[in-house]
């Protein structure tokens, strides 16, 4: 096996450089390579959308992409939306709709909706379903999601004074 | 994930002659990639053959829809999101439009391709059908050439297909011919998004003076490819639609088509729905103000 | 403190407590984890369903010295799974009882190498006869498990049934069957494990109970209680699937990290943990019932069976759940329960949401509906003539002493639903439609809480501490896995106390530093434990008055101040309250009598389903749930709740299949085990009525299961509301209802032109 290529990209803005093999997944990747942990694999097979993030603009499932075909790629995941401490109006949208349970889904989840919003400033109902169609999520029933995406997208037109970002709440660990 | 990176290579000549050139090189020994949607499935379960992969992804000469004058080529590394956004197949193949708004979800028409869809050659394949009904014709290239099959003969048998070691399908030509046929398309899966089909029904027809002068059905997961009901076909061409036409028309159709028991459906069920998705069709066609 | 009491916190839609962790990607899921040193597990699992092992032996191509193998040779203790009884083993030993049993673990630092060693063992059977279905295991011709394949078994007897059948006005019979179910959590389970000598195992794992993981390792280690420590990490999604499971796993990466020396990790893909964890009990209900000409119920005969897998772990507390709500929300002087739990050469069966209840409710809101066609009264009016109010007894002799508020939340929900108006629509459009629409209901309770002396057994301890920072602290085992245990907690504390929801936060779920609330299960969290913490802030306001000069009414930054006056004396400020059971709880435990729950919540749910004739599909067009919870402590999380448990039912009853190949799962990925996705939930309308429990926390009784009980019969009536055809087995897939529809629509010809 001949030594292995580097592979150029940028995630959430910063340019990274991994030497792996080119049929890694790019959810490996962001994973183990770059640390990012935020995108999640819940199946492996692209069904469950955990691994969303946003490629070229487009939404793709991280975990069906050979990490060689992301070469020169814009990629964005679910650490880049918030905004230098400011949550991003779908984030807060999700805290206060209740948009999030176990949170598993959810960077996937709010991947697609921001794709979706991008896409579809002033989406239906309809198109809301369409756009998270390969998002599963077990804990909601979807309802709060899509009552997240509605002020979401209304927010995303207007300034917010927003949330800011606190420490890790919970627990102290 | 039980596939091991490392036992693969993969490999981006980034254009058309240089994928052409590896495979003439080395013929079956290189296993093309697009979107990965379905070989990456296989790799994360472990069941990734193909030791060798030369990746079609970003080659801007197999990712084009091009409108001539009687007809529309779309490129095999076309998506299906460039199917959707593409003006010209929402008005001229809107049952094109349809299949590719079906499938998966967002993240897989962002990937998945419409080569690749043919290519992977499996009887639930979503554009399948709606290639069928349009007499689409697939352009397989080679360093040896060019050629043009007709669609409906590109599969031989279950995942098998019409082409060489040396070839890549390059692009499906849809003639623009259908603008005035009666046009329906129906899929059956699990559920509404993200699903394989059970069984799908595509149509076109031309009606004249009551009787039925063209009429074409393609067909998912009732064989063991995607293909022609050509018998039932037989059995309207020239008909009226009336009553006796209608069971004549059921009959061939539960004796012609051919599905198996699989894990998402049975034999049973797929040719019973394949009936009724044909009468509603030519019910429609019957009634008054059928959409177009 | 009053419970119809003013409040600022509790029931007001505060922020999530771990919300924006979660939101910015930041939450800490256990494969988002590494340890230093850490290698991965696998396991290797049995290709049979039932036999013996003759050998184990490793492909020479392969390096072993470089993997650490474990079989139940290394056992250090006892070779058993404690949860119930001790029928399970840690590791298959000499025989194996179900497919992808787990016989070898493996370890090794690199990924694919495992895979390759994990597929380099080979395994010779001697194949015993298996058998697959709970009539095989009835017919005892065949003994897999104990001298009769009986794992547990229950008669609850009310009255005489046998008296009435001769003066009867009307018997009614039905046989009504559910499915097993797949939780299908987004985050597949997993643990890290560690094992040194001085502080002994570790295990960081996504679970629900971390002192039943707790409990496992020591008997399997032979270790004392502060040699084991568990900590629950960010879980992403649970429904009982990760109740009994994670202690099978973390006693795997255990034996691994004890035998190679490194902390190990071991997460399952989706593929492995469909097939080999447990699943929701299939099960089979018999209905028997006798009424007199107003139709009013005069006995109910049930006789009740569920599969619980080749072991036993909580098939008998499922079946105890089971039995109990087999009778439904109804008044009946008469009723017999026989229960029985049989098992199968199948993967165990275990907790699911509902827990028995699902299955139970299923069969008598099903047999509700075939009980008034039978009779020819409407169901609703069926229903409302049955009903249980205050003062009635239950099937186990129980007083309803709260108040039991059935017929208001039926008039809501048909109100709400505008049920009869859509009914009146549908029966005339229906007709003249290929798609044929109908109006189903189910009635239901959900006890919350343990069964019977339950709680008393677990003896619950939970309160609230101030930590260094000065912030109080909750102190509990009760785990957050999406429900909003956290948030609601932290809610009672604060409300409580009277200090500011971000004044208080929750101790890591850690058993070396909380104590043991119980698990995390059976829709007690808010009744039983979140009423400890509510008496234990009550507790330390008292104590700083009574020490620490806080006066009658007090601001938070007073409260804080005697906290500090309080250590400066004692140390540390600490208020902890053990369970104290209702007055008047009463249960029998041999002969099913008496208190069976502490509490109940009630519901009614309304169902408006299309049966498309061309595809033979049902789908759930609408959605209402009215429902009496108590106290709704948050009504965001509520909301929340009872929405995702309608989904999870909907899926229960159209879409959610295991199918089995030799007791294999066969269809064990995401793309053949379907859920609903956002395009296939309905809209869903919930509705809370409160009538708060004096013994819950501020009122509130338990909601988590209630939900998942009622949507398959409600859908199930629906479909019988549109079609004319009663089903009566779930999961009812479109091949299921073309194989009566289709035998129908023969009878009719094609319309004429």
């Amino acid at each position: 096996m001949s030594r292995l290529p580097t592979i150029r990209f940028t995630v959430n803005g910063k340019p990274c450089a991994v030497q792996v093999p080119p049929m890694k997944r790019l959810l490996d990747v962001l994973r183990e390579d770059l640390r990012l942990t935020g995108s999640k694999e819940g199946c492996g097979e692209g069904e469950c959308g955990s691994c969303s993030v946003i490629v070229n603009g487009e939404l793709v499932n991280s975990c069906l992409l050979p990490v060689l075909q992301a070469e020169g790629a814009t990629i964005q995941t679910v650490e880049g939306l918030a905004n230098n401490g400011q949550l991003h109006p779908l984030q807060q949208a999700f805290l206060a709709c209740g948009g999030a349970q176990c949170g598993i889904c959810t960077p996937g989840m709010l991947m697609a909706a921001s794709h979706l919003l991008e896409v579809n400033p002033h989406p239906s109902l309809a198109d809301i379903r369409e756009g998270l169609a390969g998002n599963l999520c077990r804990c909601t029933g979807f309802v709060r999601i899509f009552e997240s995406v509605v002020p979401a997208a209304a927010a995303r037109l207007t300034p917010s004074s927003g949330i800011q970002e606190k420490e890790p709440a919970a627990h102290a660990r | 994930m039980r596939g091991n990176a490392e036992a693969h290579q993969l490999i981006a000549p980034g254009s058309l002659a240089g994928v052409l050139e590896l495979l003439a090189a080395a013929p079956g020994e290189w296993t093309p990639i697009a979107g990965g949607t379905e070989l990456m499935v296989a790799h994360a379960a472990g069941r990734l053959e193909a030791g060798k992969l030369v990746s079609l992804w970003g080659i801007a000469d197999l990712r084009f829809i091009e409108t001539h004058a009687d007809s529309i080529a779309i490129g095999a590394g076309a998506t299906f999101r460039d199917l959707r956004a593409h003006a010209g197949v929402a008005a001229q193949l809107p049952l094109l439009a349809k299949a590719a708004s079906w499938i998966g979800c967002i993240a897989n028409q962002s990937r998945a391709t419409l080569g690749g869809n043919l290519v992977n050659g499996s009887p639930a394949a979503d554009s399948s059908p709606a290639l069928l009904v349009y007499d689409a014709e697939i352009e397989l290239i080679s360093l040896r050439g060019r050629r043009r099959i007709p669609y409906s003969a590109f599969h031989t048998g279950y995942k098998c297909n019409v082409m060489a070691l040396d070839e890549l399908l390059y692009a499906i030509h849809l003639p623009l011919r259908f603008a005035h046929h009666r046009q329906y398309l129906r899929k059956v899966g699990t559920r509404r998004a993200m699903a394989i089909a059970k069984v799908a029904l595509a149509a076109t027809a031309l009606l004249e003076n009551g009787l039925l002068r063209e009429i074409h059905l393609g067909a998912a997961s009732l064989a063991a490819f995607p293909a022609r009901l050509y018998q039932t076909e037989s059995v309207l061409l020239g008909q009226p639609i009336d009553t006796r036409t209608l069971q004549l028309a059921r009959n061939t159709l539960l004796a012609e088509a051919k599905p198996i028991d699989d894990i998402r459906s049975t034999a049973e069920y797929r040719k019973r729905v394949a009936a009724n998705l044909l009468d509603e069709f030519l019910l429609q066609l019957r009634s008054e103000g059928w959409p177009r | 403190m009053s419970t119809s009491a003013k409040t600022r916190i509790v029931g007001a839609p505060v922020p999530r407590k771990e919300g924006v962790d979660k939101l910015l990607g930041r939450a800490r899921y256990v494969d988002d984890i590494e340890r230093q040193g850490m290698i991965h597990g696998a396991t290797v699992r049995s290709t049979i369903p039932r036999g013996f092992i003759l050998s184990i032996s490793f492909e020479r191509r392969i390096d072993w010295t470089e993997f650490t193998v474990v079989t139940a040779a290394d056992i250090p203790g006892k070779n058993q799974i404690h949860l119930i009884a001790a029928d399970q083993p840690c590791l298959a030993d000499e025989k194996v009882n179900h497919c992808d049993e787990a016989i070898l673990l493996i370890a090794h630092a690199d990924k694919h190498k495992l895979r390759e060693a994990v597929n380099a063992v080979h395994i010779e059977y001697d194949p015993l006869p298996p058998i697959f279905t709970m009539e095989e295991s009835e017919r005892q011709d065949v003994i897999v498990w104990g001298a009769d394949n009986l794992l547990k078994s229950f008669l609850l007897e009310k009255g005489d049934v046998d008296s009435v059948w001769d003066s009867a006005a009307h018997i009614v019979e039905g046989t009504y069957r559910t499915g097993a179910q797949e939780h299908l959590y987004i985050e597949n389970n997993g643990v890290i494990a560690e094992s040194n000598a001085e502080t002994g195992i570790t295990v960081w794992g996504s679970l629900q109970c971390p002192f039943y993981v707790h409990k496992s390792l020591l008997s399997i280690f032979d270790l004392p209680e502060d040699k084991v420590r568990v900590i629950q990490t960010e879980t992403g999604g649970a429904f009982g699937g990760k109740e009994d499971y994670p202690s099978i796993l973390a006693a795997h990466a255990a034996l691994l990290a004890h035998k190679s020396g490194h902390p190990v990790k071991m997460v399952y893909d989706r593929m492995e943990d469909l097939a080999a964890t447990t699943k929701r009990h299939p099960s089979r209900v018999r209905h028997r019932t006798a009424l007199d000409k107003d139709g009013k119920l005069l006995a109910m005969d049930i006789d009740l069976a569920t599969d619980g897998g080749a072991y036993s772990t909580l098939s008998s507390t499922v079946l105890s759940r089971a039995t109990l709500h087999a009778s439904g929300p109804y008044v009946c002087p008469n009723v017999r329960v026989r229960s029985h739990s049989w098992a199968t050469n199948t993967v165990p069966y275990g907790a699911f949401r509902g827990f028995g209840a699902p299955q139970a409710i299923f069969a008598i809101e099903r047999h509700m509906d075939e009980i008034a066609a039978a009779v020819g009264i409407d169901p609703i009016e069926l229903r409302r003539r049955n009903f249980l109010h205050d003062g009635d007894t239950t099937a186990t002799e129980q007083v309803m002493r709260e108040p039991v508020i059935l017929d208001r939340l039926l008039d809501r929900a048909l109100a709400e639903s505008d049920y009869h108006t859509r009914r009146a629509r549908f029966a005339l459009e229906n007709p003249a439609s290929a798609v044929k629409r109908g109006m189903g209901i189910s009635a239901f309770y959900h006890g919350s809480g343990f069964t019977g002396s339950g709680e008393r057994y677990l003896n619950s301890l939970a309160g609230v501490d101030l930590t260094p920072e000065g912030k109080v602290r909750v102190l509990v085992s009760s785990t957050e896995f999406g429900q909003g245990t956290n948030t609601m907690l932290a809610q009672i504390a604060a409300e409580a106390i009277g200090i500011g929801y971000d004044d208080v936060n929750l101790a890591p779920i850690d058993t070396g530093i909380v104590p043991n609330s119980g698990p995390t299960v059976a829709s007690r969290t808010s009744l039983v434990v979140g009423r400890l913490i509510e008496r234990a802030g009550l507790q330390l306001v008292a104590m700083l008055r009574e020490h620490a000069f806080l006066g009658e009414h007090f601001t938070p930054e007073e409260f804080f101040a005697a906290c500090e006056r309080y250590r400066d004396n004692h140390g540390k400020v600490e208020s902890m309250c053990r369970y104290e059971a209702p007055p008047g709880i009463f249960w029998d435990d041999q002969k099913y009598r008496g208190e069976a729950y502490p509490a109940f919540a009630w519901s009614i749910q309304v169902a408006q389903v299309a049966v498309d004739t061309v595809t033979y599909s049902a789908e759930v067009e609408e959605f209402w749930a009215v429902q009496e919870v108590g106290r709704v402590i948050h009504p965001v999380l509520a909301g929340g709740q009872i929405e995702g448990g309608i989904a999870q039912g909907i899926g229960y009853a159209l879409y959610e299949k295991v199918v089995l190949e030799n007791g294999h799962m066969a269809n064990n990925q995401m793309t053949n085990y379907i859920m609903p996705t956002a395009e296939d939930v309905p809209p869903i309308h919930i509705f809370f009525e409160e009538a708060p429990l004096r013994f819950g926390a501020f009122g509130a009784k338990g909601i988590g299961e209630l939900p998942h009980d009622g949507p398959a019969p409600a859908i199930l009536n629906a479909i019988k509301d549109a079609t004319g055809i009663g089903f009566h087995a779930i999961p009812l897939l479109p091949e299921d209802l073309f194989t009566e529809l289709a035998a129908r629509q023969e009878l009719v010809e094609i319309a004429a032109i």
